[in-house]
């Protein structure tokens, strides 16, 4: 220990040498950030093992309890309900665990000291959207293997269907995300995270279609599930895994592919403006 | 970089609702220098130094840190201080190597990670997972986390806490060797044996006003102070303050015919000096 730490670089040098900026120099930090975090997740056994199983239950246990039930058009209730399962599972993971995660890492004060490096805030944000694609797409993997071995689900054939399967994976992950990263702001401390969000989440599920079909809810509700990204999320995946006769139960009798893209766009560029100005890196207590 | 001064503060105010933490505080740190902020908790010690640091809005005054205003602190500021909270870092599952060479990422000009690791003892540990570490360990992983940037500054915030003897002397040594090399040290701590050990001169805040600011042998006028001279007499210990201990032993030396029993001559510690000072709230 009693070494000098080399190659010390002097305190002359290390005058001229300028912090990198710029998207490209922010584009590297948030992919390392986002190896370290998908890393670390990996590593905690339990989080991996309840985050993967959560829809899965959810398949089994919707299908065990009302699943034969036949819905107009010819599929099972367990059939309709394997898009919404994928979404609600997309959406649990990047809204309610990234901001009860990063609530109890601003408790910890690890935002605190990232916030004292030159780390480009936008960096971290990026590199947690990562791990929560990286989460997604694990979770997308087991559900629909479990889902097809069932009969729930008909994998769909075409190159058309996939592509719109990884769009709406990628910008309703990014759009769920930046909401969770917003969020996590809300709650004053770690512990209070998970009675904060939990519900939010919750009720969310519950107004966009996840549970039941979308156009037998109430319909002063509709609008207001309309308005968040899981009802895009969810009938976006129905577009994908879904018969076509089906768009004719969305409100608008169509998938609105394009307008999907549109709403969950809107979601993740506000989200981000929104978290760049309101995030907090460091507690309550600590301001 | 012509200015001499890492950090120059003056008028320092910092009111949080109806309690004033931090007030009319001047500070003044030299380039290379090391500078121990001592205090009693509460003293506004932290809040001085998470205002430097950045981390905190002051209410009024003026202050400078590398001559940038760190109230709104940019990249490249960023990347020339380091900062080892007092809080110490959790990074569960991931190993020393891993953090530290994740963290030279966000530096222009970092250090090797290895050196670094090395330099803070943690060479055997490098592959470790960071939960399995001591809280001594963890904390030479902050501080590593801390100088991986190579900065010109380093703001250490009770560094040594919960540390043992061996590990704080090897600790200073790495402080030591920081120093040597041109790095600015600002450090707060409990210890007194640690301001003495390391800084050049050191400054005492108490109540948010800084009521002192010298180097360790003279703070308080220590150096000045009376000298106390203790024995064993025929009815028991006795104790005698002295401007003019060797008189006063010589004199003791000819009544006992010698070798005086339990003989002890000390100046004021720095520990007792500081102690009188913050109890008096000036110095004596």
């Amino acid at each position: 220990m009693t070494a000098t730490p080399a190659p010390a670089a002097s305190a002359a040098r290390a005058a001229t040498v300028r912090a990198a900026t710029g998207p490209a120099h922010t584009a590297r930090i948030g992919w390392e950030r986002g190896k370290l975090e998908v890393k670390e997740f990996l590593r905690q056994r339990e989080s991996v093992v309840f985050t993967l199983a959560f829809p899965v239950v959810l398949l089994l246990l919707f299908g065990a309890i009302i699943g034969g039930y036949q819905i107009d058009g010819g599929l099972t209730f367990a059939q309709y309900f394997v898009p919404g399962i994928l979404a609600a599972g997309l959406f649990g993971v990047a809204f309610q665990t990234l901001a009860i995660q990063i609530a109890i890492e601003r408790d910890k004060h690890i935002l605190k000291r990232l916030r004292g490096t030159p780390m480009p805030p936008a960096a971290y944000f990026l590199g947690k959207i990562i791990m929560v694609l990286a989460m997604v797409v694990l979770e997308s993997i087991v559900l629909l293997a479990i889902a097809g071995e069932l009969g729930k689900v008909r994998l769909p054939g075409s190159v058309h269907a996939w592509t719109t399967f990884a769009w709406v994976t990628l910008l309703g992950t990014a759009a769920g995300a930046l909401l969770g990263i917003a969020f996590s702001s809300i709650p004053r401390t770690g512990r209070a995270a998970p009675a904060t969000i939990t519900p939010v989440a919750l009720i969310l599920q519950f107004i966009s279609g996840v549970y039941f079909v979308f156009t037998t809810q109430p319909h002063w509700l509709q609008p207001v599930g309309a308005f968040f990204p899981l009802k895009w999320i969810a009938q976006g995946y129905r577009s994908v895994f879904l018969p076509a006769s089906y768009a004719a139960y969305e409100p608008a009798k169509a998938w609105e592919l394009g307008r999907t893209a549109l709403v969950l766009a809107v979601w993740a560029v506000g989200g981000l403006l929104f978290a760049l100005r309101t995030f907090r890196w460091k507690t309550r207590a600590d301001e | 970089m012509a200015e001499e001064l890492a950090i120059r503060v003056r008028g320092l105010r910092k009111v949080y609702g109806a309690h004033t933490a931090v007030d009319a505080l001047d500070l003044d740190v030299h380039r290379g220098e090391c500078f121990a902020l001592l205090g009693p908790n509460g003293a506004g010690k932290t809040t001085t130094v998470e205002i430097l640091e950045g981390y905190r809005q002051r209410t009024a005054g003026e202050v400078e840190v590398l001559g940038t205003d760190p109230r709104r602190p940019d990249r490249d500021w960023r990347a020339r201080v380091g900062i080892v909270l007092q809080s110490t870092g959790e990074f569960e599952a991931l190993t020393v190597r891993e953090v530290v060479r994740h963290f030279a990422t966000y530096y222009p000009a970092p250090r090797d990670p290895d050196s670094v690791i090395e330099a803070v003892g943690l060479a055997e540990k490098a592959g470790a997972r960071t939960a399995l570490l001591s809280g001594g360990q963890r904390r030479r992983l902050d501080v590593a986390l801390g100088i991986i940037g190579s900065p010109q500054l380093l703001f250490l915030d009770e560094p040594t806490t919960g540390f043992d003897p061996q590990a704080r002397q090897e600790f200073w040594e790495l402080i030591r060797s920081l120093s040597a090399e041109g790095t600015t040290i600002l450090l707060t701590t409990h210890y007194l044996a640690e301001a003495e050990a390391l800084a050049d001169r050191v400054g005492v805040i108490d109540a948010g006003r800084m009521i002192e600011v010298a180097t360790p042998a003279t703070l308080g006028g220590r150096d000045t102070a009376a000298t106390v001279v203790s024995w064993d007499g025929p009815d028991g210990r006795e104790q005698v303050r002295t401007d003019t201990p060797t008189a006063l032993v010589t004199k003791l030396a000819a009544t006992f015919g010698g070798e005086v029993p339990g003989l002890a001559v000390a100046r004021p510690s720095l520990e007792e000096t500081y102690l009188s000072m913050i109890n008096t709230g000036d110095p004596s």
